[in-house]
């Protein structure tokens, strides 16, 4: 039927369009990165010394730093609170309350949580830094580790824990030895993609931090620094960030797929 | 029961932690809105309405009809763009349709802001596409691409239009083929049978996306910072505005207070729609009418992107 061809023909047209609406201003960024001249929109020539002034830049070093502190413990408090919420959801009856909870940190906009938490802290005249922004990352990383690791559990076969017990386990035992190394690759996904969203959160963090320049994060210095214009380091900078978030989510994906396999 | 009570124990952490950091502040901004801004810029506890009265002024309601325009526009820019894509990729071989999802989906986990900057990089007057135009004799002097409402929509909708496609893409890989057949062996051309078939069946896709994009685009305050460089408002920068140049925190709150309540209207529409689309597959025994539907769904699509 020719009018089936030339349909598909459109669709897999408008798909190639998609994918180089998607792609194109990442490759275009990540290409200028290598750019010799100053004036970061025009190609002269093959250079990485703007790669090289960053590893200069004292702030920019002491953000990355400080973005890692944040990730690294953020990422680690919500892969054990969201882990023991899939388990404990999972083996409960369904509870439409409980699921609307768990997804409203993915769905309410960053600025209504970023100004609720900072109105929560001030009022409790709690000191804002990174610790704050610790304790803000966790809400939202919370949700996205429960997620991913109640899909793990979908197909999880309780029996074997009841034959653990049976053989006289107790509980820890049972989780240590049996339910952990089943849960584990998506417990470790969940954590890859935790640790991705920390990294990248700007206006949660941008809310929370507080006053003075100690506690920024690599966004919020990513974001002055975009607000100043178009410049060579920013172009290096991102190229980096974008690499380190594309191999995470790409582990968080192949780890995820291992099991099910 | 003792399953029971350690089931609690599992899930006390982490519900006590959402509690504690998200639904107390949120309860607090609820709050917050009926007061007013104090001498000094604190807050003076004074119940009134005075801040829902104000965020009817003509200034604040047109920037919130701004924000809708906004938002709708890149919502249904989107959802043309993403829906052809989604049909592609569910008519490629089985095996190959999670592989092109992951590409669709690899952008989205990357950095906001960076994604946004992209565009700067590539919209302003000496950005590649006005460089490209010139050089090949197409206009003699740089567009203003940069800083309008552009720039805005192209940035939303560069931003959420992975996830549409990912929402769209699960409704219509749950559609039964033999109804698209029946409808042709009926004799029906291939356009009627989208129209009045498949595009209604793929409802709870469309509107799953659609209001996604749409509540993220409203609320947001990065794009129109960025690419509509401080000349155009959104209701986003508007409550920054509040929180961190006028200081007034209560009419703040009633801004974001608004902004929740329009989005959870949506979240009620859309699981109307999806509803709908229930039972018209017959499945409608399985779920109920509440926002779960919406989460039960975005869940089901997040853990596609992975597959």
């Amino acid at each position: 039927m020719p009018s089936f061809s030339l349909s598909n023909l459109y669709l897999n047209s408008h798909l190639k369009v998609v994918y180089f609406f998607l792609y194109m201003p990442i490759i275009v960024l990540m290409v200028l990165s290598f750019n010799k001249a100053g004036l970061p929109t025009v190609w002269s020539g093959f250079s990485v010394e703007w790669y090289g002034k960053l590893l200069d830049n004292e702030s920019i070093l002491n953000a990355a730093w400080n973005t890692l502190i944040v990730a690294v413990i953020s990422t680690i408090l919500s892969s054990i609170l969201g882990t023991l919420l899939a388990l404990g959801i999972e083996r409960m009856k369904v509870n439409s309350g409980l699921d609307a909870l768990l997804f409203a940190p993915m769905i309410i906009p960053d600025i209504v949580l970023a100004i609720a938490l900072l109105s929560f802290f001030t009022m409790l005249d709690f000191t804002l830094g990174l610790h704050s922004i610790v304790l803000s990352h966790v809400v939202f990383n919370i949700a996205f580790v429960c997620a991913v690791v109640r899909t793990r559990l979908k197909n999880f076969d309780y029996s074997v824990i009841e034959a653990s017990e049976d053989l006289g386990a107790g509980s820890f035992t049972t989780f240590r030895r049996v339910t952990l190394p089943i849960i584990f690759p998506g417990v470790l996904a969940g954590s890859l993609l935790a640790f991705t969203l920390s990294v990248d959160e700007f206006i949660i963090a941008f809310f929370t931090a507080g006053a003075g320049s100690s506690s920024t994060t690599l966004p919020m210095q990513i974001y002055s620094m975009i607000r100043f214009g178009v410049t060579p380091e920013i172009n290096a900078m991102a190229t980096i960030v974008m690499l380190v978030s594309f191999t995470m989510v790409f582990l968080s994906q192949r780890i995820n797929k291992g099991i099910t396999q | 029961m003792r399953s029971s009570s350690r089931n609690m124990l599992l899930i006390a952490p982490g519900l006590g932690w959402l509690a504690l950091f998200m639904v107390i502040p949120c309860v607090l901004i609820f709050m917050l809105s009926f007061f007013e801004r104090g001498m000094y810029g604190g807050v003076d506890y004074n119940f009134n309405l005075e801040n829902f009265v104000r965020a009817m002024d003509p200034i604040y309601l047109g920037i919130l009809l701004d924000s809708i325009y906004i938002a709708g526009t890149a919502t249904i820019v989107a959802i043309l763009l993403a829906y052809p894509a989604a049909y592609a990729i569910s008519l490629s071989p089985r095996k190959k349709q999670t592989t092109y999802l992951f590409f669709i989906m690899l952008p989205f986990w990357s950095n906001y802001l960076i994604r946004t900057y992209a565009w700067i990089v590539l919209l302003n007057r000496e950005g590649l596409i006005n460089n490209g135009l010139e050089s090949i004799g197409v206009i003699s002097e740089p567009l203003n691409l940069l800083y309008n409402e552009f720039a805005v929509i192209t940035g939303l909708v560069y931003n959420y239009l992975p996830f549409v496609v990912l929402a769209i893409y699960s409704s219509i890989s749950k559609l039964n083929p033999e109804v698209r057949e029946a409808s042709e062996d009926l004799g029906a051309p291939a356009w009627k049978t989208f129209l009045r078939v498949t595009l209604p069946l793929t409802a709870p896709g469309v509107a799953a996306g659609a209001v996604f994009v749409f509540v993220l685009s409203i609320g947001n305050f990065i794009t129109p910072d960025l690419l509509g460089g401080g000349r155009l408002q959104m209701v986003g920068n508007l409550i920054y505005d509040q929180f961190l140049s006028a200081r007034d925190w209560p009419f703040g709150a009633t801004l974001s207070f608004i902004l929740i309540g329009i989005m959870m209207m949506l979240l009620f529409a859309q699981a109307v729609i999806v509803n709908r689309g229930q039972i018209e597959k017959h499945e409608a025994k399985e779920e109920d009418v509440s926002s779960m539907n919406f989460s039960r769904q975005s869940l089901n699509e997040k853990e596609k992107s992975y597959a």
